[in-house]
Protein backbone atom coordinates (compact mmCIF):
# COMPACT_ATOMS: atom_id res chain seq x y z
CA UNK A 1 0.00 0.00 0.00
CA UNK A 2 2.93 2.28 -0.71
CA UNK A 3 3.26 3.89 -4.15
CA UNK A 4 6.38 3.37 -6.23
CA UNK A 5 8.96 6.11 -5.78
CA UNK A 6 8.30 9.26 -7.78
CA UNK A 7 9.58 12.79 -8.09
CA UNK A 8 7.39 15.58 -6.78
CA UNK A 9 7.07 19.02 -8.28
CA UNK A 10 4.96 21.90 -7.02
CA UNK A 11 3.26 23.92 -9.76
CA UNK A 12 3.20 27.61 -8.88
CA UNK A 13 0.71 28.42 -11.62
CA UNK A 14 -1.20 26.75 -14.46
CA UNK A 15 1.49 27.86 -16.93
CA UNK A 16 4.15 26.38 -14.67
CA UNK A 17 2.17 23.11 -14.52
CA UNK A 18 2.05 23.01 -18.33
CA UNK A 19 5.82 23.61 -18.49
CA UNK A 20 6.43 20.81 -16.00
CA UNK A 21 4.14 18.49 -17.98
CA UNK A 22 6.10 19.25 -21.16
CA UNK A 23 9.41 18.62 -19.44
CA UNK A 24 8.33 15.32 -17.95
CA UNK A 25 6.29 13.84 -20.79
CA UNK A 26 3.97 10.88 -20.40
CA UNK A 27 5.49 9.79 -17.11
CA UNK A 28 4.04 12.76 -15.23
CA UNK A 29 0.63 13.03 -13.63
CA UNK A 30 -1.11 16.05 -12.20
CA UNK A 31 -2.03 15.81 -8.53
CA UNK A 32 -5.16 17.70 -7.45
CA UNK A 33 -6.79 16.47 -4.23
CA UNK A 34 -5.33 13.02 -4.80
CA UNK A 35 -8.43 11.09 -3.83
CA UNK A 36 -8.70 9.24 -7.12
CA UNK A 37 -5.01 9.13 -7.98
CA UNK A 38 -3.35 8.22 -4.67
CA UNK A 39 -5.54 5.13 -4.04
CA UNK A 40 -4.64 3.65 -7.43
CA UNK A 41 -0.98 4.59 -6.95
CA UNK A 42 -1.00 2.78 -3.61
CA UNK A 43 -2.37 -0.28 -5.40
CA UNK A 44 0.31 0.30 -8.08
CA UNK A 45 -2.34 0.38 -10.77
CA UNK A 46 -0.89 3.79 -11.63
CA UNK A 47 2.87 4.29 -11.55
CA UNK A 48 3.68 7.85 -12.61
CA UNK A 49 7.30 8.74 -12.00
CA UNK A 50 6.57 12.45 -11.50
CA UNK A 51 3.69 14.06 -9.66
CA UNK A 52 2.96 17.71 -10.36
CA UNK A 53 1.01 19.13 -7.44
CA UNK A 54 -1.66 21.73 -8.32
CA UNK A 55 -2.54 22.08 -4.63
CA UNK A 56 -0.63 25.32 -4.18
CA UNK A 57 -2.45 27.17 -6.96
CA UNK A 58 -4.99 29.07 -4.89
CA UNK A 59 -6.67 30.87 -7.77
CA UNK A 60 -8.18 27.65 -9.17
CA UNK A 61 -10.63 27.35 -6.26
CA UNK A 62 -13.71 29.46 -7.01
CA UNK A 63 -17.34 29.56 -8.03
CA UNK A 64 -18.18 32.63 -10.11
CA UNK A 65 -21.37 33.96 -11.59
CA UNK A 66 -20.50 34.73 -15.20
CA UNK A 67 -23.93 36.02 -16.20
CA UNK A 68 -25.29 33.25 -18.40
CA UNK A 69 -23.39 30.48 -16.63
CA UNK A 70 -21.43 29.62 -13.50
CA UNK A 71 -17.69 29.00 -13.61
CA UNK A 72 -16.13 26.52 -11.18
CA UNK A 73 -12.34 26.46 -10.75
CA UNK A 74 -10.85 23.01 -11.28
CA UNK A 75 -9.36 22.90 -7.76
CA UNK A 76 -12.70 23.63 -6.08
CA UNK A 77 -13.25 20.88 -3.55
CA UNK A 78 -16.42 18.84 -3.19
CA UNK A 79 -17.04 20.38 0.25
CA UNK A 80 -16.71 23.88 -1.23
CA UNK A 81 -19.32 23.13 -3.89
CA UNK A 82 -21.59 21.46 -1.34
CA UNK A 83 -21.71 24.69 0.71
CA UNK A 84 -21.53 27.29 -2.07
CA UNK A 85 -24.67 29.49 -1.95
CA UNK A 86 -24.46 30.48 -5.65
CA UNK A 87 -24.31 26.84 -6.75
CA UNK A 88 -27.06 25.84 -4.33
CA UNK A 89 -29.36 28.50 -5.76
CA UNK A 90 -28.51 28.38 -9.44
CA UNK A 91 -27.18 24.90 -10.10
CA UNK A 92 -28.35 22.76 -7.20
CA UNK A 93 -27.56 19.58 -9.12
CA UNK A 94 -23.83 20.22 -8.68
CA UNK A 95 -23.85 21.16 -4.99
CA UNK A 96 -26.14 18.22 -4.21
CA UNK A 97 -24.17 15.69 -6.27
CA UNK A 98 -20.91 16.91 -4.71
CA UNK A 99 -22.44 16.25 -1.27
CA UNK A 100 -22.84 12.56 -2.20
CA UNK A 101 -19.21 11.95 -3.17
CA UNK A 102 -17.33 9.67 -0.78
CA UNK A 103 -17.52 10.92 2.78
CA UNK A 104 -16.73 14.22 4.55
CA UNK A 105 -12.99 13.51 4.71
CA UNK A 106 -12.90 12.72 1.00
CA UNK A 107 -14.91 15.85 0.21
CA UNK A 108 -12.40 17.95 2.17
CA UNK A 109 -9.68 16.90 -0.29
CA UNK A 110 -11.25 15.79 -3.58
CA UNK A 111 -11.77 18.37 -6.32
CA UNK A 112 -14.11 18.68 -9.30
CA UNK A 113 -11.18 19.02 -11.70
CA UNK A 114 -9.50 15.93 -10.32
CA UNK A 115 -12.69 13.90 -10.51
CA UNK A 116 -13.40 14.98 -14.10
CA UNK A 117 -9.81 14.53 -15.33
CA UNK A 118 -9.62 11.07 -13.79
CA UNK A 119 -12.49 10.13 -16.10
CA UNK A 120 -13.99 7.37 -13.99
CA UNK A 121 -17.45 6.41 -15.22
CA UNK A 122 -18.36 5.43 -11.65
CA UNK A 123 -17.82 8.98 -10.35
CA UNK A 124 -20.93 11.02 -9.65
CA UNK A 125 -20.02 14.47 -10.96
CA UNK A 126 -19.18 13.52 -14.57
CA UNK A 127 -22.69 12.26 -15.36
CA UNK A 128 -24.23 15.31 -13.68
CA UNK A 129 -21.98 17.50 -15.86
CA UNK A 130 -23.10 15.55 -18.94
CA UNK A 131 -26.76 16.14 -18.08
CA UNK A 132 -25.98 19.84 -17.59
CA UNK A 133 -24.14 19.98 -20.93
CA UNK A 134 -21.25 21.61 -19.07
CA UNK A 135 -18.16 22.93 -20.80
CA UNK A 136 -14.58 22.29 -19.73
CA UNK A 137 -11.84 24.87 -20.18
CA UNK A 138 -8.49 23.26 -20.92
CA UNK A 139 -5.10 24.94 -21.11
CA UNK A 140 -2.01 23.50 -22.76
CA UNK A 141 1.14 24.56 -24.51
CA UNK A 142 -0.94 25.11 -27.66
CA UNK A 143 -3.23 27.58 -25.89
CA UNK A 144 -6.71 27.32 -24.44
CA UNK A 145 -9.67 25.33 -25.70
CA UNK A 146 -13.17 24.67 -24.49
CA UNK A 147 -14.59 21.15 -24.78
CA UNK A 148 -18.19 20.09 -24.26
CA UNK A 149 -18.66 17.49 -21.53
CA UNK A 150 -20.11 15.19 -24.19
CA UNK A 151 -16.82 15.23 -26.12
CA UNK A 152 -14.50 14.98 -23.11
CA UNK A 153 -14.81 11.40 -21.88
CA UNK A 154 -13.37 8.91 -24.39
CA UNK A 155 -12.98 5.53 -22.75
CA UNK A 156 -12.27 3.86 -19.42
CA UNK A 157 -10.18 6.45 -17.50
CA UNK A 158 -9.42 8.10 -20.86
CA UNK A 159 -10.30 11.69 -21.64
CA UNK A 160 -9.52 14.13 -24.42
CA UNK A 161 -6.82 15.76 -22.25
CA UNK A 162 -3.43 15.70 -23.98
CA UNK A 163 -0.34 14.89 -21.87
CA UNK A 164 0.56 18.60 -21.65
CA UNK A 165 -2.93 19.90 -20.86
CA UNK A 166 -4.56 21.02 -17.63
CA UNK A 167 -8.29 21.24 -16.99
CA UNK A 168 -8.73 24.68 -15.40
CA UNK A 169 -12.44 25.45 -15.25
CA UNK A 170 -15.84 23.78 -15.42
CA UNK A 171 -18.71 25.88 -16.78
CA UNK A 172 -22.26 24.92 -15.86
CA UNK A 173 -25.52 26.57 -16.91
CA UNK A 174 -27.82 28.34 -14.49
CA UNK A 175 -30.82 26.08 -14.13
CA UNK A 176 -33.33 28.91 -13.76
CA UNK A 177 -36.67 27.08 -13.66
CA UNK A 178 -35.46 23.67 -14.78
CA UNK A 179 -35.92 20.78 -12.36
CA UNK A 180 -33.03 18.52 -11.46
CA UNK A 181 -32.24 15.33 -9.57
CA UNK A 182 -29.42 12.93 -8.87
CA UNK A 183 -30.24 9.40 -7.78
CA UNK A 184 -27.30 7.42 -6.46
CA UNK A 185 -27.77 3.75 -5.73
CA UNK A 186 -25.12 2.26 -3.52
CA UNK A 187 -24.99 -0.45 -0.93
CA UNK A 188 -23.20 1.41 1.83
CA UNK A 189 -22.90 5.13 2.54
CA UNK A 190 -19.41 5.73 1.20
CA UNK A 191 -19.48 3.26 -1.71
CA UNK A 192 -19.22 4.17 -5.35
CA UNK A 193 -22.52 4.29 -7.18
CA UNK A 194 -23.63 0.89 -8.45
CA UNK A 195 -25.57 3.10 -10.85
CA UNK A 196 -26.31 6.82 -10.64
CA UNK A 197 -28.68 8.94 -12.68
CA UNK A 198 -28.60 12.72 -13.11
CA UNK A 199 -31.60 14.46 -14.65
CA UNK A 200 -32.27 18.02 -15.79
CA UNK A 201 -35.85 18.59 -16.91
CA UNK A 202 -37.36 21.71 -18.47
CA UNK A 203 -41.12 22.12 -18.34
CA UNK A 204 -43.25 23.63 -21.08
CA UNK A 205 -46.97 24.36 -20.67
CA UNK A 206 -47.64 21.44 -18.36
CA UNK A 207 -45.61 19.01 -20.49
CA UNK A 208 -41.97 18.06 -20.39
CA UNK A 209 -40.11 20.45 -22.69
CA UNK A 210 -36.83 18.60 -22.73
CA UNK A 211 -35.01 16.20 -20.46
CA UNK A 212 -31.32 15.43 -20.24
CA UNK A 213 -30.22 12.31 -18.40
CA UNK A 214 -26.65 11.40 -17.41
CA UNK A 215 -25.78 7.85 -16.37
CA UNK A 216 -23.09 6.91 -13.84
CA UNK A 217 -21.35 3.51 -14.05
CA UNK A 218 -23.30 2.23 -17.05
CA UNK A 219 -20.28 1.75 -19.31
CA UNK A 220 -16.67 2.75 -19.78
CA UNK A 221 -17.58 6.46 -19.73
CA UNK A 222 -20.39 8.50 -18.25
CA UNK A 223 -23.27 8.34 -20.75
CA UNK A 224 -26.41 10.15 -21.86
CA UNK A 225 -29.65 8.16 -21.92
CA UNK A 226 -30.48 9.46 -25.39
CA UNK A 227 -33.41 7.15 -26.16
CA UNK A 228 -35.17 8.08 -22.94
CA UNK A 229 -34.41 11.75 -23.54
CA UNK A 230 -36.11 11.57 -26.97
CA UNK A 231 -39.11 9.75 -25.52
CA UNK A 232 -39.45 12.39 -22.79
CA UNK A 233 -39.25 15.35 -25.15
CA UNK A 234 -42.70 16.95 -25.27
CA UNK A 235 -44.18 14.07 -23.25
CA UNK A 236 -46.90 14.34 -20.66
CA UNK A 237 -45.60 14.01 -17.08
CA UNK A 238 -47.88 10.97 -16.64
CA UNK A 239 -45.83 9.03 -19.19
CA UNK A 240 -42.46 9.26 -17.42
CA UNK A 241 -42.42 5.56 -16.49
CA UNK A 242 -42.92 4.48 -20.08
CA UNK A 243 -40.48 7.03 -21.49
CA UNK A 244 -37.69 6.09 -19.09
CA UNK A 245 -38.07 2.35 -19.82
CA UNK A 246 -35.50 2.88 -22.57
CA UNK A 247 -32.94 4.57 -20.26
CA UNK A 248 -30.50 1.66 -20.60
CA UNK A 249 -30.71 1.51 -24.40
CA UNK A 250 -27.27 1.56 -26.01
CA UNK A 251 -25.41 0.99 -22.75
CA UNK A 252 -23.08 -1.90 -21.96
CA UNK A 253 -22.57 -1.87 -18.20
CA UNK A 254 -20.12 -4.28 -16.66
CA UNK A 255 -20.85 -7.08 -14.23
CA UNK A 256 -18.89 -7.03 -11.01
CA UNK A 257 -19.14 -7.87 -7.33
CA UNK A 258 -21.72 -5.12 -6.77
CA UNK A 259 -24.13 -5.94 -9.57
CA UNK A 260 -24.68 -7.87 -12.78
CA UNK A 261 -24.92 -6.06 -16.08
CA UNK A 262 -28.63 -6.91 -16.26
CA UNK A 263 -29.25 -5.53 -12.75
CA UNK A 264 -27.45 -2.31 -13.68
CA UNK A 265 -29.75 -1.95 -16.70
CA UNK A 266 -32.73 -2.42 -14.41
CA UNK A 267 -31.37 0.20 -12.02
CA UNK A 268 -30.79 2.68 -14.86
CA UNK A 269 -34.45 2.41 -15.86
CA UNK A 270 -35.83 2.66 -12.33
CA UNK A 271 -33.49 5.45 -11.22
CA UNK A 272 -34.16 7.41 -14.42
CA UNK A 273 -37.88 7.31 -13.70
CA UNK A 274 -37.31 8.41 -10.10
CA UNK A 275 -34.88 11.14 -11.12
CA UNK A 276 -37.18 12.60 -13.78
CA UNK A 277 -40.15 12.44 -11.41
CA UNK A 278 -38.16 14.23 -8.71
CA UNK A 279 -36.89 16.81 -11.19
CA UNK A 280 -40.48 17.51 -12.24
CA UNK A 281 -41.44 18.07 -8.60
CA UNK A 282 -38.71 20.69 -8.11
CA UNK B 1 13.99 13.55 -0.58
CA UNK B 2 12.11 16.72 -0.01
CA UNK B 3 12.28 19.09 2.93
CA UNK B 4 8.90 19.81 4.52
CA UNK B 5 7.76 21.88 7.43
CA UNK B 6 4.42 21.52 9.16
CA UNK B 7 2.87 22.31 12.47
CA UNK B 8 1.74 19.15 14.22
CA UNK B 9 -0.31 19.48 17.39
CA UNK B 10 0.95 23.01 17.85
CA UNK B 11 4.64 22.28 17.32
CA UNK B 12 6.67 23.02 14.20
CA UNK B 13 8.35 19.99 12.65
CA UNK B 14 10.87 20.01 9.82
CA UNK B 15 11.69 16.76 8.03
CA UNK B 16 13.31 15.34 4.92
CA UNK B 17 10.87 12.88 3.40
CA UNK B 18 10.39 10.79 0.29
CA UNK B 19 7.54 12.26 -1.79
CA UNK B 20 5.71 8.92 -1.60
CA UNK B 21 5.60 8.94 2.19
CA UNK B 22 2.00 9.07 3.39
CA UNK B 23 1.06 11.61 6.04
CA UNK B 24 -0.15 8.65 8.13
CA UNK B 25 3.30 7.09 8.16
CA UNK B 26 5.03 10.42 8.73
CA UNK B 27 2.91 11.04 11.83
CA UNK B 28 3.27 7.53 13.21
CA UNK B 29 6.80 6.60 12.29
CA UNK B 30 8.72 9.88 12.07
CA UNK B 31 6.87 11.77 14.78
CA UNK B 32 5.89 8.79 16.94
CA UNK B 33 2.21 9.67 17.21
CA UNK B 34 0.69 6.23 17.81
CA UNK B 35 -2.75 7.75 18.33
CA UNK B 36 -3.10 8.05 14.56
CA UNK B 37 -4.24 4.54 13.73
CA UNK B 38 -3.56 2.60 10.55
CA UNK B 39 -6.78 0.87 9.59
CA UNK B 40 -7.81 -0.18 6.10
CA UNK B 41 -5.23 2.01 4.34
CA UNK B 42 -7.75 2.41 1.49
CA UNK B 43 -9.62 5.64 2.39
CA UNK B 44 -12.51 3.62 3.75
CA UNK B 45 -12.39 3.17 7.51
CA UNK B 46 -11.37 6.59 8.84
CA UNK B 47 -9.15 5.25 11.67
CA UNK B 48 -6.33 7.47 10.42
CA UNK B 49 -8.43 10.67 10.44
CA UNK B 50 -6.56 13.83 11.44
CA UNK B 51 -7.22 17.50 10.75
CA UNK B 52 -5.41 19.61 8.18
CA UNK B 53 -6.10 23.28 8.90
CA UNK B 54 -9.02 22.21 11.08
CA UNK B 55 -10.74 19.92 8.56
CA UNK B 56 -10.94 16.14 8.82
CA UNK B 57 -8.91 14.15 6.30
CA UNK B 58 -7.80 10.54 5.99
CA UNK B 59 -4.06 10.63 6.49
CA UNK B 60 -3.60 7.39 4.52
CA UNK B 61 -4.64 9.27 1.39
CA UNK B 62 -2.57 12.42 1.82
CA UNK B 63 1.12 12.62 1.02
CA UNK B 64 3.26 14.17 3.72
CA UNK B 65 4.54 16.63 1.09
CA UNK B 66 0.96 17.81 0.48
CA UNK B 67 0.74 18.86 4.13
CA UNK B 68 3.89 20.97 3.80
CA UNK B 69 3.24 24.39 5.33
CA UNK B 70 -0.07 23.33 6.86
CA UNK B 71 -1.32 22.79 10.37
CA UNK B 72 -1.96 19.17 11.28
CA UNK B 73 -3.87 18.16 14.39
CA UNK B 74 -4.04 14.61 15.72
CA UNK B 75 -5.93 13.15 18.65
CA UNK B 76 -2.79 13.76 20.70
CA UNK B 77 -3.07 17.51 20.25
CA UNK B 78 -6.67 18.22 21.22
CA UNK B 79 -6.38 18.30 25.01
CA UNK B 80 -6.50 21.80 26.44
CA UNK B 81 -4.78 22.83 29.68
CA UNK B 82 -4.29 19.19 30.61
CA UNK B 83 -7.99 18.45 30.27
CA UNK B 84 -9.63 16.17 27.77
CA UNK B 85 -11.27 17.81 24.81
CA UNK B 86 -15.07 17.90 25.27
CA UNK B 87 -15.39 15.25 22.55
CA UNK B 88 -12.98 12.93 24.37
CA UNK B 89 -14.88 13.52 27.61
CA UNK B 90 -18.18 12.77 25.88
CA UNK B 91 -16.88 9.53 24.30
CA UNK B 92 -15.82 8.53 27.83
CA UNK B 93 -19.14 9.46 29.43
CA UNK B 94 -21.37 8.02 26.71
CA UNK B 95 -19.20 4.89 26.37
CA UNK B 96 -18.60 5.79 22.73
CA UNK B 97 -15.95 3.12 22.35
CA UNK B 98 -15.57 -0.59 22.75
CA UNK B 99 -12.24 -1.91 21.45
CA UNK B 100 -11.08 1.67 20.85
CA UNK B 101 -9.42 1.13 17.51
CA UNK B 102 -11.68 3.50 15.57
CA UNK B 103 -11.87 6.01 18.43
CA UNK B 104 -9.13 8.52 17.53
CA UNK B 105 -10.53 8.79 14.00
CA UNK B 106 -14.10 8.97 15.27
CA UNK B 107 -13.19 11.76 17.67
CA UNK B 108 -11.34 13.77 15.03
CA UNK B 109 -14.17 13.30 12.50
CA UNK B 110 -16.75 14.27 15.15
CA UNK B 111 -14.91 17.47 16.09
CA UNK B 112 -14.72 18.46 12.42
CA UNK B 113 -18.40 17.58 11.96
CA UNK B 114 -19.62 19.82 14.82
CA UNK B 115 -17.33 22.63 13.74
CA UNK B 116 -19.04 22.64 10.34
CA UNK B 117 -22.54 21.88 11.61
CA UNK B 118 -22.86 22.62 15.37
CA UNK B 119 -26.60 21.88 15.40
CA UNK B 120 -26.39 18.67 13.39
CA UNK B 121 -29.44 16.45 13.80
CA UNK B 122 -29.05 12.80 14.71
CA UNK B 123 -29.38 11.92 11.02
CA UNK B 124 -26.77 14.51 10.06
CA UNK B 125 -24.40 13.16 12.71
CA UNK B 126 -24.81 9.64 11.30
CA UNK B 127 -24.22 10.88 7.76
CA UNK B 128 -21.36 13.10 8.93
CA UNK B 129 -19.59 10.06 10.34
CA UNK B 130 -20.15 7.90 7.26
CA UNK B 131 -16.42 7.96 6.58
CA UNK B 132 -15.60 6.21 9.86
CA UNK B 133 -16.23 2.53 10.50
CA UNK B 134 -16.57 0.92 13.93
CA UNK B 135 -16.20 -2.83 13.57
CA UNK B 136 -17.55 -3.31 17.11
CA UNK B 137 -20.63 -1.63 15.59
CA UNK B 138 -20.79 0.73 18.54
CA UNK B 139 -22.44 3.47 16.54
CA UNK B 140 -25.34 4.16 18.91
CA UNK B 141 -23.09 5.41 21.70
CA UNK B 142 -20.80 7.23 19.31
CA UNK B 143 -23.77 9.25 18.04
CA UNK B 144 -24.86 9.82 21.66
CA UNK B 145 -21.38 11.10 22.51
CA UNK B 146 -21.54 13.67 19.74
CA UNK B 147 -24.99 14.71 20.93
CA UNK B 148 -23.64 15.00 24.48
CA UNK B 149 -21.12 17.56 23.28
CA UNK B 150 -23.94 19.48 21.62
CA UNK B 151 -25.92 19.43 24.87
CA UNK B 152 -22.95 20.61 26.92
CA UNK B 153 -22.21 23.34 24.38
CA UNK B 154 -25.81 24.52 24.47
CA UNK B 155 -25.78 24.58 28.28
CA UNK B 156 -28.39 21.88 28.59
CA UNK B 157 -28.09 19.20 31.24
CA UNK B 158 -26.74 16.00 29.80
Amino acid sequence: MIPIAFDYEVAESVDHAIELLKENGDEAKLLAGGHSLLPIMKLRLATPTVLIDLGRIDDLNYVRDEGDHLAIGAMTRHCDMERDATLQEQCGLISYTASLVGDPQVRHRGTIGGSVSHGDAASDLPSALLALEANFVIKGSGGERTVAAGDFFEDYLQTTLAPDEVLTEIQVPKLNGAGWSYKKFNRRAQDWAVVGVAAVVERSNGSIGSARIGLTNMGSTPLRATAAESALSGADPSSVAEATSSADEGTSPSSDIAASSEYRRHLARVLSRRAVEEALSR
Amino acid sequence: MRRIQMTVDGRAHVAEVEPRLLLLHHLRENLGIGGVHTGCNTTSCGACTVHIDGESVKSCTVLAVQADGHEVTTVRGIMENGLWHPMQQAFHEAHGLQCGYCTPGMIMASISLLKENPDATEQEIREGLEGNLCRCTGYENIVKAVQLVQQHTNGQPA
